[in-house]
């Protein structure tokens, strides 16, 4: 299932999408390379969330191409679940199952879905809580947790799929500020062991320390885009200027 | 009641409360007091207008009570049939509408309206005479007694009323769940039956038991169609008596009391679980 280093892992070509006549996206195109940390930032309403959630194919595309692992995502012939066995995901609002603890909640989808031991995935679980932090929070149930926590368990829950790539959709704007550090911490040490990210997200800091690239969205069309020290201080587009003016 | 416990000279009603909880006790509540003192004031003001050589209303009705009881205990089995029958079909209904396949989702729509908006008693019309009274089953002959048409014919509502209550269920919950499930590469019909309808069935519970109240009380429409459950009985007690008119009050609040007996805790356990649920959610 590994992936080389020399194509991209996530090639987007032109893509158009429209939610009946709002046109969401008017032509992106970005590519991500395995192992790589990429941050697209933007205003409200830009796209942003709409294009990530096209890569593991929960929205459609009008026109363009999606290639994940150089497999079509905009193919109606194509495998939905074998794709999203390789892009997990993880939602602004965690989206934790209520009546299932921390740890069924991890061990879940590798037992259900992947056909895994049972001993095996718990173990696969347990481990996973550990990394994120909550190795005392097994038995807890989504309601019984924080914010924070939730969003741990929801990023271990992605983890235990082992997947290639994992999507983060906003992950902290719906967290209080004190739990937001302990979120970004997590995603921050995951690419550091090399995952590959694709981030939608706010936190401006965060962004300039761990991606590698960045994009910044406006009206539906990649406006600007580069290193984050590049990004962040030699922006060139006006509209990214004036974003960025409002936010730092 | 020829003193009260209430020394007032104004012109006031009295409130009764006090003196009836004494009579019955802490643990009854007021609310089953209701109709017992209606039943009781009811027959003790009727029964003195009859003559002496009969027995009181009371007496009568008491000679009667154990049919009486008996014949609400089959509207009670045939309540709990018809709701079996009703939430098994209406729970394959209830996940056809969400199929994805447009067929399958289609027809159940309609069958789920077609008896979801037709009255209780034409379909139980529709049962008593359009089902045979037996039916041949691989050479067995299996009877098909009134009051099983009646059940059957009860079924039918309740089966469009789960139905409707399983989708109004699985739409109810957050579109997350759903987005959660399939970006964690679950099938569809495992993200229903290990995400969707597990964390539905609580939400479920209390609309069902509403229904199934409604179902209870719907049951003495049997009578019309000459099941012998509780109504019918009655009306025949009544025949027997020669048609007193003193007793059809205490006959009919009798009945009534005993569905109400029956039904008040169902109703009131609804709207416990309604909150508690409501909070957690």
């Amino acid at each position: 299932m590994s992936w080389n280093d020399t194509e991209p892992m996530v090639s987007i070509r032109d893509v158009y999408k429209s939610f009946g006549t709002l046109e969401v996206l008017k032509g992106i195109s970005l590519d991500v390379m395995k192992g790589e940390v990429i941050c697209i930032i933007g205003p409200s309403g830009s796209g942003k969330s709409t294009l990530i959630r096209c890569i593991n194919g929960l929205n459609d595309i009008q026109a363009g191409s999606i290639l994940v692992e150089g497999q079509e995502v905009n193919d109606p012939e194509l495998d939905k679940l074998e794709l999203r066995k390789k892009v997990g995901m993880v939602f602004q609002q965690y989206n934790l199952f209520p009546h299932k603890t921390a740890l069924e909640n991890v061990m879940m989808a590798p037992i259900r879905v992947l056909k895994h031991d049972k001993e095996i995935a718990k173990k696969a679980a347990i481990e996973l809580l550990c990394k994120v932090g909550l190795e005392d929070k097994e038995k807890a149930y989504p309601g019984e947790m924080s914010g924070g926590q939730q969003q741990r368990v929801a990023i271990a829950r992605s983890l235990a799929m082992n997947p290639d790539v994992i999507l983060f959709d906003e992950v902290t704007a719906a967290l209080d500020p004190e739990t937001v550090n302990e979120v970004l911490l997590t995603i921050k040490r995951l690419a550091e062991d090399g995952m590959t990210c694709i981030l939608v997200t706010h936190e401006m800091g965060f962004a300039r320390e761990v991606a590698d690239h960045i994009y910044f969205t406006d009206g539906g069309l990649i406006v600007e885009h580069g290193n984050p020290k590049n990004f962040f201080e030699n922006a060139k587009d006006p509209r990214t200027k004036e974003f960025l003016s409002q936010i730092l | 009641m020829k003193c009260h416990p209430y020394k007032t000279d104004l012109p006031v009603m009295l409130p009764y409360k006090p003196i009836e909880t004494e009579n019955f006790g802490s643990t009854i509540k007021l609310w089953y007091a209701v109709p017992i003192v209606a039943l009781i004031l009811g027959t003790s003001a009727i029964a003195q207008s009859g003559s002496d050589i009969r027995l009181g209303a009371v007496q009568t009705l008491m000679r009667w009570m154990p049919l009486l009881l008996q014949g609400f205990i089959f509207n009670v089995l045939i309540s709990v049939m018809a709701m079996a029958i009703g939430t098994g079909l209406g729970a394959a209904l209830g996940i056809g509408q969400l199929s994805l396949n447009r067929l399958v989702r289609s027809s159940s729509w309609l069958l789920t309206q077609f008896f979801r908006n037709a009255p209780w008693l034409v379909l139980l019309f529709f049962a008593m005479f359009l089902l045979p009274f037996e039916v041949n089953i691989f050479g067995i002959i299996v009877p098909l007694p009134d009051w099983v048409k009646a059940t059957i014919g009860l079924a039918l509502p309740v089966m469009a009323n789960v139905s409707e209550i399983i989708r109004g269920a699985v739409l109810s919950l957050p579109s997350g769940q759903w987005e959660a499930a399939e970006s964690l590469a679950y099938s569809r019909r495992q993200t229903l039956w290990l995400i969707i309808l597990p964390q539905c069935l609580k939400r479920m519970l209390p609309p069902w038991m509403n229904l199934y109240a409604i179902l209870t009380m719907a049951t003495v429409l049997a009578s019309i169609v000459g099941v012998s459950e509780v109504m019918t009985l009655t009306g025949e007690a009544l025949a027997a008596e020669g048609g007193r008119p003193d007793l059809l009050a205490p006959f009919y609040a009798f009945v009534l009391l005993i569905f109400f007996v029956y039904c008040y805790p169902i109703a009131r356990l609804t709207v416990r679980l309604e909150r508690k649920f409501s909070v957690i959610n």
